[in-house]
């Protein structure tokens, strides 16, 4: 597996939510996914961009675009330093939020795309990372 | 701070988003357009979504809540022009949209409305 | 690699039209003429003309291996013989048995020929024996090559007969569904369903399972996210042609069909569709 390009963008204030759409969909338009495909990631990004902003107190995403044999997929990763998530199992059933929000932001983000793994512990920050393969 | 604007056509509203919305945009909408239905005693409200090309939960959420919240005041809402991607990635995300009304086209959306109002 | 001698090349040169006559005596008398599938003439045409070839071949190339320039022609004749074979539906050993058959007169009349000189007579066998084996599995590769094509081509065309959205009336579409569905490709019929909805601003469309031997707890997840799909779009979907056994299979997977509507078949479906457009059909 090959990284061909990478960078990284900050997602601090709820317009960052908006910038951080409009960039996904272009990588996904760049690595080659198809509508629906696009669609699906952009959206993922967009809960866990809001989720960074409105839970983690602001923070940074990473992305990749990756190359393995003939396909080739866009990595994201959301990192912050906030409170984190004591129980991540439970964060992950759906209708749980810490919030006011639906509960289906992480839930939703991971049927979204291929690969997830969230990673947070209290005191520590939360880092989720999701991958879409064309 | 900009704002969606609603256009007012009879007793129906209309509403057509064409902005990649921040949630403070949404919840903006969502406040102006309860405000303007008890203003206007309109009977209906369109939204036209065919420019958006993603609905999050929390456009989602916005959409549900403006639907309800329009019922409580008697006008009927309906939500037209999803895209078939969006629509998609809606499903697969869990948010299936209860109790919204949907139509093609604007077109197809003021004849449901009419046919809603008629029928009360 | 054992060499053919200037010796066998001029017995083989001189013996062609006996070895012809042989060949295809040997093989009218195993059946293999006798096939409807190949006329008498076009095989003695093609013995004939491979014949040719290998002794043309043998002759520039000796004894060098079936890869070289030499032997291109003959290469090339097996090819296409493969080809049509295949088309034709023989399996690869019928095929390789084509130029297995012609050992059995060629060893004769090296035998008579050559019977002279025992140690030629077995160094020449082996030699011969080699490039007919060369040739033989170089028939099975290309065979097997094109049944391979022959699948491909088979399996895209297969994909893209599965996938027609029908218009049935103004406003009515229709996705007959047929064969197996893995999930890979429901998504793709049920991605084009959608794209024609807005193409065509038809209010309905349904979806025909008629020829869907069975449903598995996936297939009908695809199927019920695609009519919420539908709805939110601002259409409606019906889904006909429900067998009792899949019907069956979803009751037992415990699978919630709340509000769709099913139909027994695509008539009843293509009725309803119509009745809702305020239309209705009468005998003229």
């Amino acid at each position: 597996m090959n990284v061909r390009t990478h960078g990284s963008m900050p997602v601090r204030r709820e317009q960052d939510v908006v910038l951080a759409r409009q960039a996904v969909r272009k990588l996904a338009v760049d690595c080659g996914m198809r509508l629906v495909d696009q669609t699906k990631m952009v959206t993922a990004a967009s809960e866990l961009a809001r989720n960074t902003v409105v839970y983690g107190g602001g923070g940074d995403m990473d992305w990749e675009l990756l190359e393995d044999g003939a396909r080739t997929g866009l990595r994201l990763v959301f990192r912050d330093e906030g409170p984190g998530i004591a129980d991540t199992a439970l964060a992950m059933t759906d209708g749980w939020t810490s919030g006011s929000g639906l509960g289906l932001g992480l839930t939703g983000a991971r049927r979204l795309v291929s690969e997830f793994e969230l990673d947070s512990a209290p005191g520590k920050g939360t880092r989720v990372s999701i991958t879409r393969w064309t | 701070m900009d704002r969606i604007p609603i256009l007012r056509m009879g007793e129906f509203l209309l509403v057509t988003i064409q902005v990649d919305m921040h949630d403070q945009l949404a919840l903006a909408l969502q406040d102006d357009l309860s405000e303007r239905i008890s203003k206007t005693a309109a009977r209906g409200v369109l939204i036209d979504i065919s420019a958006l090309d993603m609905v999050d939960s929390f456009i989602g959420r916005m959409i549900g809540t403006i639907s309800a919240q329009s019922r409580i005041m008697d006008a009927h809402t309906v939500v037209v022009g999803m895209q078939p991607e969006v629509a998609i990635t809606l499903v697969e995300l869990g948010l299936t949209l209860p109790g919204v009304s949907t139509a093609l086209d604007v077109e197809r959306g003021m004849k449901l409305l009419r046919q809603r109002v008629a029928s009360e | 690699m054992a060499e053919l001698r200037q010796r066998t090349l001029d017995v083989l040169g001189k013996n062609q039209k006996w070895l012809l006559d042989e060949w295809n005596r040997d093989l009218s008398g195993s059946g293999v003429g006798n096939d409807n599938r190949i006329g008498k003439d076009e095989l003695g045409q093609q013995t004939a003309e491979f014949l040719d070839l290998m002794i043309r071949g043998a002759t520039q190339g000796g004894g060098t291996g079936i890869g070289t320039a030499a032997w291109g022609d003959v290469r090339a004749f097996l090819e296409a013989l493969s080809r049509s074979r295949a088309l034709q539906g023989f399996d690869s050993l019928q095929t390789a048995n084509f130029i297995f058959s012609i050992k059995r007169p060629l060893f004769a009349l090296l035998q008579r020929e050559l019977g002279d000189e025992p140690a030629l007579l077995a160094e020449q066998l082996w030699a011969i024996s080699e490039i007919l084996d060369s040739l033989g599995m170089h028939t099975v590769n290309s065979f097997q090559k094109s049944r391979e094509d022959v699948i491909r081509r088979q399996q895209e065309e297969l994909l893209e007969l599965s996938t027609p959205v029908i218009k049935l009336w103004d406003g009515v579409l229709a996705l007959p569904m047929i064969g197996t569905l893995d999930s890979q490709r429901t998504q793709v019929v049920m991605e084009s369903l959608l794209q024609r909805i807005v193409e065509t601003g038809a209010e309905i469309a349904i979806i025909d399972i008629t020829g869907v031997p069975t449903v598995d707890t996936l297939v009908a997840q695809h199927l019920l996210k695609t009519v919420t799909a539908i709805r939110l779009m601002g259409a409606d979907c019906i889904i006909s042609g429900v067998r009792p056994q899949i019907a069956q299979t979803i009751v037992h997977l415990g699978l919630d069909l709340q509000g769709i509507v099913t139909k027994a078949n695509l008539a009843d479906a293509l009725a309803m569709a119509l009745r809702r457009n305020g239309l209705s059909v009468v005998k003229g």
